[in-house]
């Protein structure tokens, strides 16, 4: 039973709050879609039919649990207990799936036909297009031009799963921008579509949907940790924060285990003061986007700043509100990881571990360098997808350096 | 709220006296940096009886491209709130038609929500219309603030919106408006209106609402103009006046002759 409620200072309120973060701030021609999600997403999700199909859908479709690997090179290079949840083991490569599963089966209790999504490094445009076709609804999936140019193997997944990419021409055309896409795209479209968000961001039931139906993530580690370890508890949980969706799923069912450090790896691009950097609690102040109210990257006069990350999936100037809550009460502490660092972390880790990660999830695997844990700690990084769509991106950032 | 501000209010007066009621829309800042007063000028001499003027804001979610790109126009120009303000100082010695001002939260937030206000009311700024300001924060936290400072907050109704809802936001707007969206859309000029728009304009005139109503979105020329005042008391146009500003070489002459047109 991984849908459950837990009372827990962590949770999402009745309103809609993680403290002082989050709610629903969205026109009111979103109004009817958003309040019939609020009030049955709880209903839905949480009766035993859903929960056998969902339950069913991951272990056959998806193959979960996904390991939990002692990563054993890595461990030897850090001096400490390393082990990567893998993610990117899940069908279509990442973390993202366990929502896009979840929220389709939502839709189609809805009764809606067609499904709308945004995404940024292609990930969850792909898990998004996967569920599509498996149930045989509509799909179209807005992309900003620039990440449409950068994860090109993801657009041509998408096409092949018969969803129709549109591209995000404002903005930085990045992953702000097809959000805002996929937002009027509803707004024009409210009444046959569902809009699968893909992170732990938006209005409010969004940040709480898809953190409970990320939130398998942390359920297998303290299962698998247990076996492995003979303790379900870690002493860290590294994990990187775009949005925020895998962070959140890595650390559901931690938060509530003050033993536990969770750190959370945001793109520092090119330095965090370097004016092309996505370090979000760095550099953010409280604000008010994409429907809810959170950390935001703004000017002084609350215009949005246009981020930047060698990683489309990080390029992203919020976080969710639970990652907002998390990071104001010290829970958790966000740490910045520059592009360089995150680039060289991929390249130790596929060639320490023979695991080739997404660059997302290579910033998390750069704080490794940074944490100092002891012999006897364990660490646990949510490896949350593979990086297959980035090797060009390797292939240009390294040149030279891969012929060899 | 004192009487005498209540009975002399300017969106009051207005309702009481005029029908098909032409409020229009633009962006601050637009074309030109310091075009707002201009237009603002131009606009009440042709005769408009309502303005909304735009704080531009970097994602506008409501908005279609016409608008998102005037706003992205204007911030590029270096338009913000603090400016708007200056430009707005004088703006009553120049106009008596009600001035709304419209744009997104976050901007209105970081300048400061009481700040904002206090702004507005110094410059003669009768209401507010936030489309990502929710009824219920709106009832629970900004109030009583808008309501200090003599601004109403105008609240969108949509195909969608129940009729319960409906009856809650009538309540909230008599001495206002209601801003009646035509259509499940994001703003921008549309062709016509079609007969399932036409069957939600007769059921909401059907309700006897209490509040004025002004129909917006997709209201672009005369024949929508006046399609839309045979169901309620006005309308907006917003989107068919940005194209008209960024195409125009003349703001005063061809203002004029938009506004003439619609008449």
């Amino acid at each position: 039973m991984i849908l459950e409620t837990i009372t827990s200072p962590f949770q999402v309120d009745e309103k809609g709050y993680y403290g002082q973060f989050g709610g629903a701030y969205i026109p009111e021609l979103l109004y009817p879609n958003i309040s019939e999600l609020a009030e049955n997403y709880l209903r839905y999700i949480q009766s035993p039919d859903f929960q056998e199909e969902f339950n069913n859908l991951l272990r056959d479709y998806v193959g979960r649990p996904t390991p939990l690997y002692f990563a054993w090179r890595l461990s030897e290079k850090y001096n400490t207990r390393v082990y990567l949840k893998r993610e990117d083991l899940c069908h279509t490569g990442a973390h993202k799936i366990n929502n896009t599963i979840g929220q389709i089966l939502l839709a189609k209790r809805l009764g809606k036909r067609k499904i709308v999504a945004e995404t940024g490094a292609g990930q969850h445009g792909v898990a998004t297009a996967t569920v599509c076709a498996l149930m045989g609804l509509d799909c179209i999936v807005y992309m900003g031009a620039v990440d449409i140019e950068r994860q090109a193997p993801n657009v041509a997944r998408m096409r092949m799963l018969g969803a129709e990419v549109r591209a995000a021409m404002s903005g930085s055309r990045t992953l702000k921008d097809a959000t805002n896409e996929a937002m009027r795209h509803w707004i024009n479209n409210p009444t046959d579509t569902h809009y699968i968000i893909g992170s732990v961001v938006g209005p409010h039931p969004y940040p709480d949907m898809v953190a409970r139906f990320q939130s398998v993530i942390s359920a297998e580690i303290r299962k698998q940790l247990a076996e492995k370890t003979g303790s379900e508890l870690p002493d860290y949980v590294l994990a990187c924060v775009g949005g925020g969706s895998n962070a959140a799923g890595a650390f559901y069912h931690f938060m509530d285990e003050p033993s536990v450090k969770l750190i959370a790896l945001e793109a520092a691009g090119k330095g965090v003061n370097s004016g092309h950097s996505a370090a979000t609690t760095a550099l953010g102040k409280p604000g008010i986007l994409h429907g809810s109210k959170s950390l935001l990257m703004q000017t002084p006069d609350g215009q949005v700043i246009e981020p930047y990350s060698i990683s489309a999936g990080l390029d992203y100037p919020g976080i969710g509100p639970l990652h907002a809550h998390l990071f104001t009460t010290g829970r958790a502490i966000f740490v910045p990881v520059t592009d360089e660092e995150a680039m060289e972390a991929g390249l130790l880790c596929s060639r320490l571990e023979g695991i080739i990660p997404a660059i997302e999830t290579a910033h998390a695997l750069a704080y490794l360098e940074k944490l100092n844990a002891a012999p006897n700690e364990t660490v646990v990084i949510c490896l949350s997808g593979r990086g297959d769509k980035d090797l060009q991106t390797y292939i240009n950032w390294f040149g030279d350096r891969l012929k060899k | 709220m004192q009487n005498t501000q209540t009975v002399t209010h300017r969106l009051q007066l207005l309702f009481a006296a005029k029908r098909n009621i032409l409020n229009i829309y633009f962006t601050a800042g637009f074309p030109q940096l310091q075009d707002t007063v201009r237009i603002i000028r131009a606009l009440s001499a042709a005769g408009v009886d309502m303005i909304e003027i735009g704080m531009p804001f970097s994602d506008p979610l409501a908005d279609g491209p016409t608008i998102q790109q005037s706003s992205q126009q204007a911030l590029d120009n270096g338009m913000s709130l603090r400016l708007l303000f200056e430009q707005l100082k004088d703006i009553r010695q120049y106009t008596d038609v009600p001035l709304l001002l419209m744009g997104y939260l976050n901007p209105v937030i970081q300048f400061g929500v009481e700040n904002f206000c206090y702004a507005a009311q110094q410059v003669g700024i009768d209401g507010l219309i936030l489309p990502d300001l929710p009824m219920h924060e709106y009832l629970s936290e900004y109030k009583p603030v808008f309501e200090r400072y003599g601004l109403f907050n105008i609240f969108l109704i949509t195909p969608q919106t129940a009729e319960e809802r409906i009856r809650r936001i009538d309540e909230l707007s008599q001495e206002s408006f209601i801003y009646m969206v035509s259509s499940a859309s994001t703003t921008g000029a549309k062709q016509g209106f079609s007969d399932e728009q036409c069957r939600y304009f007769e059921r909401i005139a059907a309700m006897q609402l209490k509040s004025p109503k002004l129909i917006g979105f997709g209201i672009s020329d005369k024949a929508t103009f006046e399609g839309a005042c045979r169901y309620a008391e006005g309308a907006i146009i917003g989107s068919a006046f940005i194209n008209l500003l960024s195409q125009s070489t003349d703001l005063e002459t061809d203002i004029q002759q938009f506004v003439a047109a619609l008449r």
